[in-house]
């Protein structure tokens, strides 16, 4: 398997808003005090005038960008997932959400990959938060290059989109050309196969295509979907690969009571039912450490998806 | 003129909340006067076009006197008036608490407290960058001041230096469950407000003389937002609805109805 290329999906992000803020003038942008970590910073060197710093103060930061749509305006906000998800719950519910208003809240620094910060700044719940919301879109990109895409395409949908980024330098896996047609809702099948189905979001996609290499040795041909679109869920993509390969192993850098693979689930549950496991993290805060060493701790290792996918052919009985 | 219109929408306001059974009559009697004033005088808007780019914007934060705004909104003529009734009911536009997409006229949806400032904010800024000369009008109540959102809110309009946009504070000094200075006390309410940079004018809110030269003042205000504490009677022009706690969020009994619609100057 080739060396994959590492790339940063919050410099895509801030690329993808200077290209915006070029082609659009009804785009702002709004931080909250981590300009120069989310990256709007960038946006704000070339268009000051329309990029606005609210401070440590992220509920006015999200109900003052429901006011900019509501005048017109596209907004995206941003900052650390953790800030701008739970702790501003109620002002995206009502004053974005509820009305429908055109925000894009892109989150970064999500997960336990945050590291050495600790559990009280790694976000491992707001797919939960964000996807029980009427109205709202949520998209976790697979990496750089698919970051851009999303953002691009975030812009040119109206309504609210919650982005799910991270922090670290994260493989590039979508450059083949079955991704680079972003269309918000629509999963992309990164490999065919015949036997399993693994469903990767966020950076675990990269994780679900190394171990459909590592299936290989046993010779399982193992299909992987880069779902990032959470929702909506591309439901007919799913549906048709439980039925073409009868199993199904989802893996995301989340709980994963609540969030994609149990969104998969309740898809599959209700429309075609076939022997699945969940890789995620098992209902616990995370800790201080690196990112390796965290992935490994809480489950989110080429391995554990590996071993679920030998559980769910062992329970088909093969 | 200004006067009546205000009698008129305060009738509406107990016919609404007596016919839906639920609301909050306090509260929206205290606002009356500010919004018969902002809507019959004070605004530039158009009920026939009511996306006009040009108008001014109005955001009712404290959400829970959709009555008032209602029947402001009807008397303008952004719906027939017989709609008034439908508040509260099941299919209805006009929602318990205000919402921009199902209600024409209205400009945000609000009902949980603290958060109309901030979208006052983004509207205010979206004019200046579109270098428009509409302005924006954000009534607050005084129990809201507790939200720390509030606060949020007013270091940033004065950091953006925002002097397009106007708060008007309903200082009924009651919330439900009591007298504001007994729950959470906010005083002194003008000095916070001029510590947090805001041009502060404090008047009678219904005095109609007293609230159209305070938005006169704010409008000559330049480089910071304003606020004008509005000290007002909570269940303003219903003499036992007056000063009382227990009417913020009760409907009137049958006898209630027909005694407030009286003092009102109803049949």
């Amino acid at each position: 398997m080739k060396k994959w290329e590492l790339k940063n999906q919050r410099d895509a992000f801030g690329e993808a808003l200077v290209e915006l803020g070029e082609q659009r003038s009804d785009i702002v942008v709004a931080s909250a005090d981590l300009s120069c970590s989310v990256k709007t910073g960038v946006f704000a060197e070339h268009f000051p005038e329309r990029h606005f710093n609210f401070g440590i103060a992220e509920q006015n930061m999200i109900s003052a960008c429901a006011g900019f749509a509501a005048a017109g305006k596209t907004a995206f906000a941003s900052t650390f997932a953790i800030f701008v998800t739970g702790r501003v719950y109620d002002q995206i519910r009502q004053s974005v959400a509820y009305p429908k208003l055109d925000v894009k809240i892109v989150a970064t620094h999500a997960g336990i990959t945050v590291g050495g910060d600790g559990a009280t700044h790694q976000m491992i719940e707001d797919l939960a938060l964000m996807r029980v919301l009427p109205n709202m879109t949520v998209i976790v990109p697979a990496d750089a290059p698919e970051t851009k895409r999303a953002v691009m395409a975030a812009a040119e949908y109206k309504g609210p989109v919650y982005i799910r980024l991270g922090r670290a330098n994260i493989p590039v896996c979508t450059d083949i050309p079955e991704c680079q047609d972003f269309e918000i809702g629509k999963a992309s099948i990164m490999r065919e196969g015949a036997d399993i189905t693994l469903v990767g979001t966020g950076i675990m996609v990269a994780k679900c295509l190394e171990a459909a290499e590592d299936l290989k040795k046993h010779k399982i041909d193992a299909k992987v979907i880069n779902m990032s679109t959470i929702k909506p869920m591309d439901e007919k993509t799913l549906i048709k690969a439980a039925r073409e390969t009868g199993g199904m192993v989802t893996a995301e850098e989340h709980n994963v009571m609540v969030g994609m693979g149990s969104a998969v689930a309740m898809t599959l549950v209700e429309n075609f039912h076939v022997p699945m496991k969940r890789v995620g993290i098992r209902d616990s805060f995370g800790e201080s450490g690196t990112s390796d060493e965290l992935m490994e701790k809480y489950g989110l290792t080429v391995d554990h998806i590996v071993d679920a996918a030998h559980d769910v052919m062992k329970r088909r009985g093969r | 003129m200004l006067e009546e219109m205000a009698s008129k929408v305060r009738r509406h306001i107990i016919e609404m909340i007596y016919g839906a059974g639920s609301g909050h009559p306090g509260g929206s009697l205290s606002a009356t006067d500010v919004l018969v004033a902002l809507y019959f005088m004070e605004m530039n808007h158009r009920s026939e076009d009511p996306k006009w780019e040009d108008r001014d914007r109005f955001v009712l934060s404290k959400g829970h006197a959709a009555p008032t705004l209602y029947a402001c909104l009807a008397e303008s003529g952004y719906f027939p008036v017989d709609e008034l009734k439908t508040i509260r009911k099941i299919g209805s536009r006009l929602q318990g608490h205000p919402d921009m997409r199902k209600t024409p006229g209205v400009e945000a949806s609000t009902g949980s407290e603290g958060q109309g400032l901030s979208m006052g904010i983004g509207m205010a800024l979206a004019a200046k960058l579109d270098r428009k000369k509409y302005r924006t009008y954000v009534m607050l109540g005084d129990g809201e001041n507790n939200c720390g959102q509030i606060w949020e809110a007013a270091m940033s309009a004065s950091q953006f230096k925002i002097d397009n946009l106007v708060a008007i504070i309903d200082r009924n000094k009651l919330q439900l469950d009591g007298p504001t200075e007994k729950i959470m006390s906010l005083e002194p309410l003008g000095d916070k407000w001029k510590a947090f940079g805001w041009n502060v004018i404090e008047i009678e809110g219904h005095n109609f003389r007293e609230i159209l030269a305070a938005f006169k003042k704010a409008k000559e205000t330049k480089g910071h937002p304003s606020v004008i504490i509005a000290n007002t009677i909570k269940g303003k022009g219903v003499s036992f609805m007056e000063g009382a706690v227990g009417f913020h969020g009760k409907s009137p009994s049958k006898d209630e109805y027909e005694k407030a619609m009286k003092e009102l100057g109803g049949d």
